[in-house]
C-alpha cells in the first residue's frame, strides 16, 4: 500500500506538474525551432509574442464571459483562443513585412537579425504592459478540478491523494492535438513539405520552385499559433503576468536546444525534459520518501535538491551540459 | 570629427535645456549620472560587440555582481556570523569548486567510454550532497544571527573606492567561467547562455541571504571619499552660508552638490576607461581584433587562436560593466537585488551602443548619455504628457489607465528606436572609423 502511496504523491506532485509544464514549453519551443529552421535566427521576442497572444486571449475572454457566453466545464479562454492566434498572426505577418523581410532580403548575418528581435522584443513588450499592464491575470474559469483529491482518496482508499486540475488535462489534451495538427501539416501537406525543404536547403528549394515569400508567412502564422496556444495554456495553468513570459524565453530557449535546434521532434522532447527536471530538482521528496522507506529511515529534511528559486539554474545547467557534450542536440538540428 | 563635437554640443545643451526648463537641476544630475553609469556599461558591451562581435546578453548578471562587490568589500563584517558558520559556508563553496575541478581534471585523464560517464556523474552527485551536507547547516546558523539587520556574513568593512576594482574583478571572474563553456559556439549560443546566467546571478543574490541579505536588501552606510552626506551638509554651517549667499535652499543644494561630487568621480573612471579603451583600439593588439571579428578563418589562418582572444575580451568587457555596477550601487547608497531587471540593465544598454554607433567608444558615451536622457525623461515627462493628451477626456477607469501606462511607454519608444536606427543607421550617430 505505501507503494501505490508513494506512486500516488509522485504523480501528484511530481508528474502531472511536469507534464503540464512540459506541454508548454514544448509548444514554445516549437515556435522557436520552426522559426530557426526557417528563417535561421534565434527569436528573442518568442516569449513576449506568447505574451501578446495570451493577452488578446483574455481580452476576449473576459468580452464572452461579460456576455454570458461561456464553455460549460471548460475554460472560456479555449473559445477565445482562435481570436488570440489571428491577432497574434495578425501582429507577426505585419513585423515580418516591415521589420525582418528587410534583413532577409540583405541576407543579414543571423547576430544582426537577434538584434533586430531584440527591438521587436520591446515594442511588443511595450504594447502588452500598455494594454493589459504589468499585474497579474487570472483567467481560468470553468471547473476547477477534473478529480479531486478527497474524491479519488474515497474511490481508491490510499491515504495520498491524486488531484488533476481542469486547467492540467486541458494543457496536455490540447498540447498533444496541437501537435498532432503540426506534425501532420508538416509530413502530409504541401505547403508543410516545402517547408522541410526550405528548411533543410534553402538554395535547392528556391531551384525547385518553392516560394520563398509563402514559407516565411505560413511559419510565422504557425509560429503565431504555437506561441500563443503555449501562453494561454501556461496562463490557464499558473497565471499570466507579461514578464514572467518574457523569463520563459530561457528554459524555452533550452528546449529548442536540447532537442536541436530545427527539429520539431526535438523541441518536444527537449520541452519535456526541461520540464521534468526543474520539477523533480525543486521538488521535496520527503512525502514520497516516508513512504518508501521503513520507519526508522524517515528523513529528516525536506530532501529538496535545490529550491524552487533556482528553477532557472535547472534549465541553464541542462542547457550548458548539452552545448558541451551534444552541440547539435539529442536529435541532431542545426548548428551553423 | 566636426560633426560628432556637434553631436556632444547637443547633447551637452539636452541636459542644460532639462535643467533650465524641464525639470530641477537636482533631476537632471540624477539623470546625468545614470546616464554617466550607463555609458560605462555600454562601454563595456562596445568592447565586447563592436571590437569582437560577441553578443553578451548577461549585462544586467555582471552589473549585479559590481553591485554584490560593494557589499563584500565596504560593510562591516559580522564576527558572530563568521564564528557561527562562516568557515562551514567557505568550505562547502570549496567543496563545490573542488568537485568541479576534480571532474574536469578526471575528464581530461580518463579514456572516453562508459567508464568516464559513470565516474563524472558519481563524482558530480556525490560532490553536490557533500557540499549541501557542509554547506546548508552553516548557512542556516548564519542566517539564524540577528535576522532583522544582519543574517548575513558581511564584508571586509574596507573604503567603498576599493569596491569598484573588486566589481570589476568579481564580474571578470564570473564572464571567464561563462566564456570557458560558451565562446567557440555559435554566436546565439554566447548570448543565450549569457542571458540564462544574468538570471541565475540575480536569483542567487535575491536568496542567499547569508551574502548580502538577499531581497531584505542591504543598506550601505559608508560613502566613497569625497562623497560627504546630504545630512551633514545640512548641519555644517560653512556649507549653509555659502548655500544662503548663492541663493540655494540648503535641501536641495546639498543634494547637487553631492551629486556632483559623484559626477566628477563617474567622469575621472570614464576617461580613464576611454582613454585606455582608445589607446587598446588603435594598438597592434586591436587591430588584431578587430581582424578577427570581420574575418575570423583568415584570423585563424594567420595563427592566431580566436577562442582564446575572444574568451579574453569577454573578460575586459564584463569587468567594465562590473566596475559600473558597482558605482551604481555605491550611488544608490542600498543594494537591492530586486531592481535588476534584464529590459533595464541589458537591453537598453544595447539600446545605447547600437544608437551611438557599435564599434566605436565616444559612440558608446554617446548613446550612453542620449538614451539614458530618454529613458529617465519619459518616467517624468510622461505622465504630465499623457495627463495633456487625456485632459478633455471624461474621468474614468480609461483616463487613469491610459495616465497609469505612461510610464510603459519607454519600452515602446526604445524598441521604435532600435529598430530605426538598425534599419535606417546601422553603423550608429559615430559609426566605427
Amino acid at each position: 500500500m505505501d507503494i501505490l502511496n508513494a506512486l500516488v504523491a509522485f504523480l501528484n506532485f511530481v508528474f502531472i506538474p511536469g507534464l503540464a509544464y512540459g506541454s508548454q514549453l514544448a509548444l514554445g519551443a516549437l515556435g522557436v525551432t520552426l522559426i530557426y529552421g526557417i528563417l535561421r535566427f534565434s527569436n528573442f521576442a518568442h516569449g513576449d509574442t506568447m505574451a501578446f497572444g495570451t493577452m488578446v486571449t483574455i481580452l476576449v475572454t473576459w468580452w464572452f464571459q461579460s456576455m454570458g457566453i461561456g464553455f460549460g466545464p471548460l475554460p472560456t479562454a479555449l473559445l477565445a483562443l482562435p481570436f488570440g492566434i489571428a491577432a497574434t498572426a495578425a501582429l507577426l505577418l505585419l513585423t515580418d513585412r516591415a521589420v525582418y523581410r528587410f534583413y532577409r532580403k540583405q541576407k543579414a548575418a543571423p547576430t544582426i537579425l537577434v538584434i533586430v528581435s531584440l527591438g521587436v522584443m520591446f515594442v511588443m513588450n511595450g504594447i502588452v504592459r500598455l494594454i493589459i499592464g504589468v499585474e497579474d491575470q487570472n483567467f481560468a474559469d470553468g471547473a476547477r478540478f477534473l478529480i479531486t483529491a478527497g474524491d479519488f482518496k474515497t474511490m481508491t482508499g490510499l491515504t495520498e491523494g491524486l488531484a488533476i486540475k481542469t486547467t492540467q488535462a486541458v494543457t496536455v489534451v490540447t498540447a498533444g492535438l496541437t501537435v498532432a495538427f503540426l506534425f501532420w501539416f508538416l509530413q502530409k501537406t504541401r505547403t508543410g513539405k516545402s517547408m522541410r525543404a526550405f528548411s533543410d536547403n534553402e538554395d535547392l528549394a528556391l531551384l525547385s520552385g518553392i516560394n520563398p515569400d509563402r514559407v516565411v508567412q505560413v511559419t510565422w502564422i504557425l509560429a503565431a499559433a504555437m506561441a500563443t496556444i503555449a501562453g494561454v495554456l501556461y496562463g490557464l495553468d499558473k497565471s499570466f503576468k507579461p514578464f514572467t513570459y518574457f523569463q520563459l524565453l530561457l528554459p524555452i530557449f533550452a528546449a529548442a536546444i536540447v532537442g536541436g535546434l530545427g527539429s520539431p521532434l526535438g523541441a518536444i522532447a527537449g520541452g519535456f525534459v526541461i520540464a521534468f527536471s526543474e520539477v523533480m530538482v525543486t521538488y521535496a521528496w520527503k512525502k514520497v520518501a516516508t513512504y518508501l522507506l521503513p520507519d526508522s529511515m524517515a528523513p529528516d529534511g525536506l530532501l529538496q535538491l535545490m529550491s524552487t528559486d533556482y528553477k532557472f539554474a535547472v534549465s541553464f545547467s541542462i542547457l550548458i551540459l548539452v552545448l558541451i557534450f551534444m552541440p547539435t542536440g539529442l536529435f541532431k538540428g542545426k548548428s551553423v | 570629427m566636426s560633426k560628432n563635437l556637434y553631436l556632444f554640443a547637443g547633447v551637452v545643451a539636452l541636459f542644460l535645456f532639462t535643467g533650465l526648463v524641464l525639470t530641477s537641476w537636482n533631476q537632471t544630475l540624477l539623470i546625468l549620472n545614470f546616464a554617466l553609469v550607463s555609458s560605462i556599461m555600454a562601454l563595456g558591451v562596445n568592447i565586447q560587440w563592436g571590437y569582437a562581435g560577441l553578443f553578451n546578453t548577461g549585462v544586467m548578471g555582471f552589473a549585479a555582481l559590481g553591485g554584490l562587490a560593494v557589499v563584500l568589500v565596504n560593510s562591516r563584517p559580522v564576527p558572530e556570523a563568521w564564528s557561527a558558520g562562516g568557515f562551514g559556508i567557505l568550505a562547502g563553496l570549496a567543496l563545490g569548486a573542488l568537485t568541479i575541478a576534480a571532474t574536469i581534471f578526471l575528464r581530461r585523464r580518463m579514456v572516453k567510454g562508459r567508464a568516464r560517464s559513470l565516474a563524472t556523474v558519481a563524482l558530480l552527485v556525490g560532490g553536490f550532497f557533500l557540499f549541501r551536507a557542509v554547506f546548508d547547516p552553516a548557512v542556516d546558523a548564519v542566517e539564524a544571527i540577528n535576522p532583522t539587520i544582519q543574517g548575513n556574513l558581511g564584508g571586509l568593512g574596507l573604503p567603498v573606492l576599493l569596491a569598484w576594482p573588486a566589481g570589476g574583478l568579481l564580474a571578470a571572474l564570473a564572464a571567464w567561467g561563462i566564456g570557458k563553456t560558451a565562446l567557440g559556439l555559435r554566436s546565439d549560443y554566447l548570448a543565450i547562455a549569457t542571458l540564462g546566467i544574468a538570471e541565475i546571478i540575480v536569483a542567487v543574490m535575491k536568496n542567499e541571504d547569508w551574502l548580502a541579505r538577499g531581497v531584505k536588501m542591504m543598506d550601505l552606510k559608508e560613502r566613497p571619499w569625497p562623497v560627504p552626506y546630504e545630512v551633514s551638509l545640512q548641519q555644517n554651517p560653512r556649507f549653509l552660508e555659502l548655500a544662503a549667499n548663492w541663493g540655494f535652499d540648503p535641501v536641495s543644494a546639498s543634494s547637487v552638490v553631492v551629486k556632483l561630487c559623484y559626477m566628477v568621480m563617474i567622469l575621472i573612471v570614464l576617461g580613464l576607461l576611454i582613454w585606455l579603451s582608445e589607446r587598446a583600439l588603435n594598438s597592434p593588439w586591436g587591430r588584431m581584433m578587430r581582424a578577427i571579428r570581420d574575418n575570423e578563418d583568415a584570423a585563424r589562418a594567420m595563427g592566431k587562436d580566436v577562442t582564446k582572444k575572444h574568451l579574453h575580451i569577454f573578460i575586459l568587457g564584463s569587468a567594465v560593466i562590473g566596475i559600473a555596477g558597482a558605482m551604481l550601487t555605491s550611488m544608490d547608497g542600498i543594494l537591492n537585488p530586486g531592481t535588476y531587471q534584464p529590459l533595464r540593465f541589458t537591453f537598453l544598454i544595447w539600446v545605447m551602443v547600437i544608437v551611438g554607433g557599435s564599434g566605436n567608444n565616444w559612440g558608446a558615451l554617446l548613446g550612453g548619455l542620449l538614451v539614458g536622457w530618454l529613458w529617465l525623461i519619459v518616467e517624468t515627462l510622461g505622465p504630465m504628457v499623457m495627463g495633456g493628451i487625456t485632459a478633455g477626456m471624461a474621468p474614468g477607469p480609461l483616463k487613469s489607465h491610459l495616465v497609469d501606462s505612461a510610464q510603459h511607454m519607454r519600452l515602446l519608444t526604445m524598441g521604435i528606436i532600435l529598430l530605426l536606427v538598425l534599419r535606417f543607421s546601422p553603423r550608429g550617430l559615430i559609426p566605427e572609423k
